[in-house]
C-alpha cells in the first residue's frame, strides 16, 4: 500500500482541520482548564458525533461509517495541533476498538449505538502500577452462586470521572485467564480518586470493592480476554501516537514562525546558525515520525500482523521526537516559553503525559528488542 | 488497457527472473564484502573474477548496465515501472551490480538535463558500456563547503579552453579516465562565473597524486591542471551557467550518499551482539547496548518507510518536503552511528588493524572511513544550513 493518504482520507482531514479551528482551537483548551479543569464540553462533543467521528471505526453491519484507522488518525492529529480537550481518545480510540473484538453480539451492538449517537462515554481501566505493564494483573473476579464479583485497583484511568462506563481487565479466579468486563460507572462499591495531571487533564485511580455483575457483562470470551487487550493497546499506542503527531507539529511551526519574527542583536534570532541546525534536525525528526504513524494506521486496517512491533515503533519514536521538539520550542522561545500566557508550554505538558500513556518509549523499545529476539 | 498493461508486466517480471536465474552467476549472488568486488569499469578497469566478467558481458549484452536511460542512449529502454521490477528481482537473488561508476549516478543525470544531444549520444553510450570512469573534480584546497569560491581557471583560447589549476580529495582520482569539472570561466561574478566541463585526464598537463586517508587505504588523489589543452565541445551547458549544473548534479550524489547502507547484510547488528556477547534470559547480555541497537534499529526502520513515503508521495504528485539535503544527512548519520555502534558490540576485535582474523582490519577500516559520510558531497552542517533556509525559510539576518 503506498503511503500517502487517500483523497477521502484527505477530505476528512481537511473537515476535522475546519471544525476544530472554529470550535476548538488552543484558546478552548485554556478556559477549560480555567474552568477549574472542565473536561468536557458537552456542545463540541455533539459536534463531534455529528461529524460522524464516533462512528469512524464502528462496522456497516453496526450502523458505522467504517472509515477505518488511517481516518480516525487524521482526525486525532488535527485534535493535536488543537490541544483538543475531548473523550475521542478514551471512548472512541481505545474503548470502542476493544469493544469491536468482543464476540458478546447483545452488548456490542447495544455499546456500539450509544457511543455512536454520543449518548455514553466509555474508558478502559487496566493499568496498576506507576508504569504500564499489561502482564501484571492483581484485580480478581470471583464467583458467588450466579452473581460474580470484582475486586481491585486501578490507576491513571483516562476520563475516568466523566465515563458512563468502565471497562475493566481482571484475572478470572477459577480458570486465571484474564478478562475484560463492562461495568456502570455508579455501580455500588466504585470509588474514584480524580487527579489532575500535567495536561490539565483528569485521570482517576479507581478501587472496585465487591463490585457485583453479571454474566452479560463480560467482553471477553473462551479466554481471549490478553488478545483484545493487547490488540487494542497497539491500535491505542498507534492512535495516540497520531495525536502527538499533531502536537509536534503545531509546536514547531510556532516555533519556526516565532524564530522567523523575534530580533535580538538586530537580527532574527532564526539567523542564528545554532537554532537553525536544530531546526533542520528537529525537521528531519517529524518527517520519520509522519512515516511511522501512517505505515502504523495503515497496519491496523489491513490487518498487518506486524502490527505490535509498528505500534512500539511508533509509540517509542513518537515519545522520544515529542521530548525532543516540546523542549525545544520552549528553549527557543526563551523566557516567554516559561510563561503560562504563552501556548507552548501546553504541548510539552501534553505530551509528557501521553508519552507515559501506553508505554514510554523505555517500555516500547524493549519491546521491539524482544520482538526481533534479542 | 490496465488488465493488459498488468499482464505484461507480470510476463515481464517471469521472464526477468528466469534471465538472472540463468545468467548471474553464484558467485555473483553473493553480498559484497570487499571494496574490490565491485567493477567500476574504465580503460585500467580490471576483473576480480571470471565470474564478475562474465556478469558484466551479460548485463552488458542484455543493455542493462543502466536498464533506464533510452536505448539510443546506450541505455535498456525500460519504463519506470519495469525498472523497478528489475531492481525487485535483482534483489530477490542478491544479484550485484554489474558496475559501479559516477557516470551513471552523477554525471548521467546532469547529462540527460544540460547536455547537447550531441554529447548525449558521446558520453551516454560510453557509460552504458563502462568504457570510461568517470570522477568528480569539484573540491578544491580553498573551496570545500564554500564550492563556488573555486578557482580553477579555464581561458577561452579560441577552438579551446586552457585549464591551469587543481583540485582535491578527487576520488579514485588516480584511476580515472575522464573528470568532470568546475572551472571559472569568469571572475567577474563568484556563482555566475562558473561552467561544467568534461576533461579527459589522458591531455597533457593533467597529474595525479595519492591522499592517504584514516582508513589507510588511499582511494583519493590531488588532481593537478598544467595549462591543459580542452576542446570547446567538452563544455556542458551554457558557458558561465555551470552552477545550475553543479547543484543539479549535487542532489543525485547526496541521494547515492544518503543511500549508503549496511556494508554486510547477511547478519542484523543484533544478531551480531549476541554471538559476540551472548544472551540471558532470552535477552542481550548487555542491557545498555541492548537498548542502542533497539534505538538505532528503530531510526533505521523509519528511516526506509521515510523513503517510501517519499517516493510514494511523489508519484501521487505531492511534494513530500523531505528534501535530498535531508536523506543526505539523515541517511549518513546511521551508517555513522552503526560502525559506531559495531565497535562497541565487538569489543577489543573491533580495533585490530591488521590481523588475518580481521581480514586486514575490515571492521576498523569501515569505522574510519565511515567518518568521511559526514563530510564528503556537502557535510553535515552545510545540509542542516540548506534545510534550516530552502525548507524551513529561516532568515539569513
Ligand atoms: C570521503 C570523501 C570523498 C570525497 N570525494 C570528492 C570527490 O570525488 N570530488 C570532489 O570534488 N570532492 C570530494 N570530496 C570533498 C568534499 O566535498 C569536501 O571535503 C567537503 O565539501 C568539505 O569541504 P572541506 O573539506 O574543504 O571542509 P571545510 O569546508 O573547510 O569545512 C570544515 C568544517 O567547517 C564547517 N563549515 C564550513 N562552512 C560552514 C558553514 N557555512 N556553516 C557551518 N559550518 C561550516 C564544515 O561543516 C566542516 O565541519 C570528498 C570528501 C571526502 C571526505
Amino acid at each position: 500500500m503506498a503511503l500517502v493518504i487517500n483523497e477521502e482520507q484527505n477530505m476528512l482531514k481537511s473537515s476535522a482541520k475546519e471544525l476544530l479551528d472554529l470550535k476548538s482551537p488552543i484558546s478552548h483548551m485554556r478556559e477549560l482548564r480555567d474552568d477549574n479543569y472542565n473536561q468536557f464540553d458537552i456542545d463540541l462533543w455533539k459536534e463531534m458525533v455529528e461529524m460522524g467521528w464516533t462512528a469512524l471505526t464502528i462496522p456497516e453491519e453496526y450502523n458505522g461509517l467504517n472509515f477505518g484507522y488511517v481516518g480516525l488518525g487524521q482526525v486525532l492529529e488535527e485534535m493535536g495541533r488543537k490541544l483538543t480537550v475531548s473523550p475521542m481518545i478514551s471512548t472512541v480510540l481505545v474503548s470502542t476498538t476493544l469493544i469491536s473484538f468482543s464476540k458478546n453480539e447483545v452488548l456490542k451492538r447495544k455499546l456500539f449505538d450509544e457511543i455512536m449517537n454520543g449518548k455514553k462515554l466509555c474508558s478502559l481501566a487496566h493499568e496498576e502500577s506507576s508504569h504500564h505493564n499489561p502482564n501484571v494483573n492483581l484485580s480478581i473476579i470471583s464467583k458467588n452462586d450466579e452473581k460474580f464479583i470484582l475486586n481491585g485497583k486501578k490507576r491513571f484511568v483516562i476520563d475516568g470521572s466523566i465515563s458512563d462506563y468502565l471497562i475493566v481487565s481482571a484475572n478470572n479466579e477459577s480458570s486465571g485467564k484474564l478478562e475484560l468486563i463492562i461495568l456502570d460507572s455508579k455501580s455500588k462499591g466504585i470509588t474514584f480518586n480524580n487527579k489532575v495531571h500535567m495536561d490539565s487533564k483528569n485521570y482517576s485511580d479507581i478501587s472496585f470493592n465487591n463490585v457485583e455483575f453479571s454474566n452479560n457483562d463480560f467482553l471477553s470470551s473462551n479466554d481471549d480476554g490478553q488478545k483484545l487487550l493487547s490488540k487494542t493497546l497497539d491500535i491505542s499506542c498507534v492512535g495516540l501516537a497520531a495525536e502527538m503527531l499533531g502536537n509536534i507539529q503545531q509546536a514547531f511551526e510556532m516555533t519556526m514562525q516565532y524564530l522567523k519574527e523575534r530580533e535580538q542583536f538586530g537580527v532574527k534570532i532564526g539567523s542564528f546558525q545554532s537554532l537553525q541546525h536544530r531546526s533542520a534536525i528537529m525537521f528531519g525528526e517529524i518527517e520519520l515520525c509522519k512515516s511511522i504513524v501512517l505505515k502504523a494506521l495503515q497496519a491496523i486496517d489491513s490487518d498487518d500482523q506486524n502490527l505490535p512491533e509498528l505500534a512500539s515503533l511508533a509509540k517509542s519514536k513518537l515519545g522520544l521526537t515529542s521530548k525532543l521538539v516540546t523542549n525545544e520550542a520552549v528553549q527557543m522561545h526563551g523566557g516567554i516559553g516559561m510563561t503560562d500566557d504563552s501556548d507552548i508550554g501546553f504541548f510539552l505538558k501534553r505530551t509528557r503525559v501521553t508519552q507515559r500513556t501506553f508505554g514510554d518509549s523505555n517500555y516500547h523499545l524493549d519491546r521491539v528488542a524482544k520482538i526481533n529476539n534479542y | 488497457m490496465e488488465t493488459q498493461v498488468k499482464v505484461d508486466l507480470t510476463s515481464f517480471r517471469l521472464e526477468t527472473r528466469k534471465w538472472l536465474e540463468e545468467n548471474c552467476p553464484k558467485s555473483m549472488q553473493e553480498p559484497v564484502t570487499d571494496a574490490n568486488q565491485l567493477y567500476w569499469g574504465g580503460s585500467n578497469g580490471k576483473f576480480s573474477s571470471k565470474d564478475q566478467e562474465i556478469w558484466f558481458n551479460k548485463m552488458l549484452d542484455k543493455k542493462w548496465i543502466v536498464p533506464y536511460w533510452e536505448s539510443k542512449y546506450g541505455g535498456g529502454g525500460l519504463n519506470p515501472k519495469q525498472n523497478n521490477i528489475l531492481n525487485q528481482e535483482m534483489s530477490r537473488l542478491g544479484c550485484r551490480k554489474p558496475h559501479i561508476n559516477f557516470g551513471i549516478s552523477m554525471l548521467g543525470p546532469a547529462l540527460l538535463k544540460f547536455a547537447s544531444e550531441e554529447q548525449k549520444i558521446y558520453y551516454l553510450n560510453q557509460i552504458c558500456k563502462g568504457e570510461i570512469r568517470w570522477v568528480q573534480g569539484y573540491s578544491e584546497p580553498n573551496a570545500g563547503s564554500d564550492l563556488a569560491n573555486l578557482q580553477t581557471k579555464a581561458e577561452d583560447k579560441g577552438d579551446h579552453f586552457l585549464v591551469t589549476g587543481s583540485k582535491v580529495w578527487t576520488s579514485y582520482g588516480d584511476k580515472g579516465d575522464f573528470i568532470f569539472c568546475l572551472v571559472r570561466t569568469s571572475t567577474e561574478s563568484k556563482h555566475t562565473g562558473i561552467s561544467f566541463l568534461l576533461i579527459d585526464m589522458n591531455s597533457e598537463g593533467v597529474s595525479t597524486r595519492p591522499i592517504k586517508l584514516i582508513s589507510g587505504k588511499s582511494p583519493f588523489a590531488e588532481t593537478f591542471f598544467d595549462s591543459v589543452k580542452v576542446p570547446k565541445k567538452n563544455l556542458v551547458g551554457t558557458l558561465n551557467d555551470g552552477w545550475t549544473i553543479a547543484k543539479y548534479l549535487l542532489t543525485h550524489e547526496r541521494q547515492m550518499i544518503g543511500g549508503i547502507g549496511d556494508t554486510d547484510k547477511k547478519k542484523t547488528l543484533s544478531e551480531v551482539a549476541i554471538d559476540s556477547i551472548g544472551v540471558t534470559d532470552k535477552l542481550l547480555s548487555n542491557s545498555s547496548i541492548r537498548s542502542k541497537i533497539a534505538n538505532l534499529e528503530m531510526n533505521e526502520k523509519i528511516f526506509e518507510l521515510t523513503i517510501q513515503r517519499a517516493l510514494d508521495e511523489h508519484k501521487a504528485g505531492n511534494n513530500s518536503g523531505a528534501v535530498s539535503s535531508f536523506f543526505k544527512y539523515y541517511g549518513t548519520e546511521l551508517a555513522m552511528q552503526k560502525e559506531e555502534l559495531r565497535l562497541e558490540v565487538n569489543g577489543f576485535n573491533s580495533t585490530e588493524w591488521t590481523s588475518e582474523e580481521s581480514n586486514n582490519g575490515r571492521e576498523a577500516r569501515y569505522f574510519n572511513r565511515s567518518k568521511g559520510h559526514s563530510i564528503e558531497g556537502g557535510t553535515h552542517e552545510v545540509q542542516l544550513n540548506i534545510i534550516a533556509k530552502r525548507v524551513l525559510g529561516l532568515p539569513s539576518k
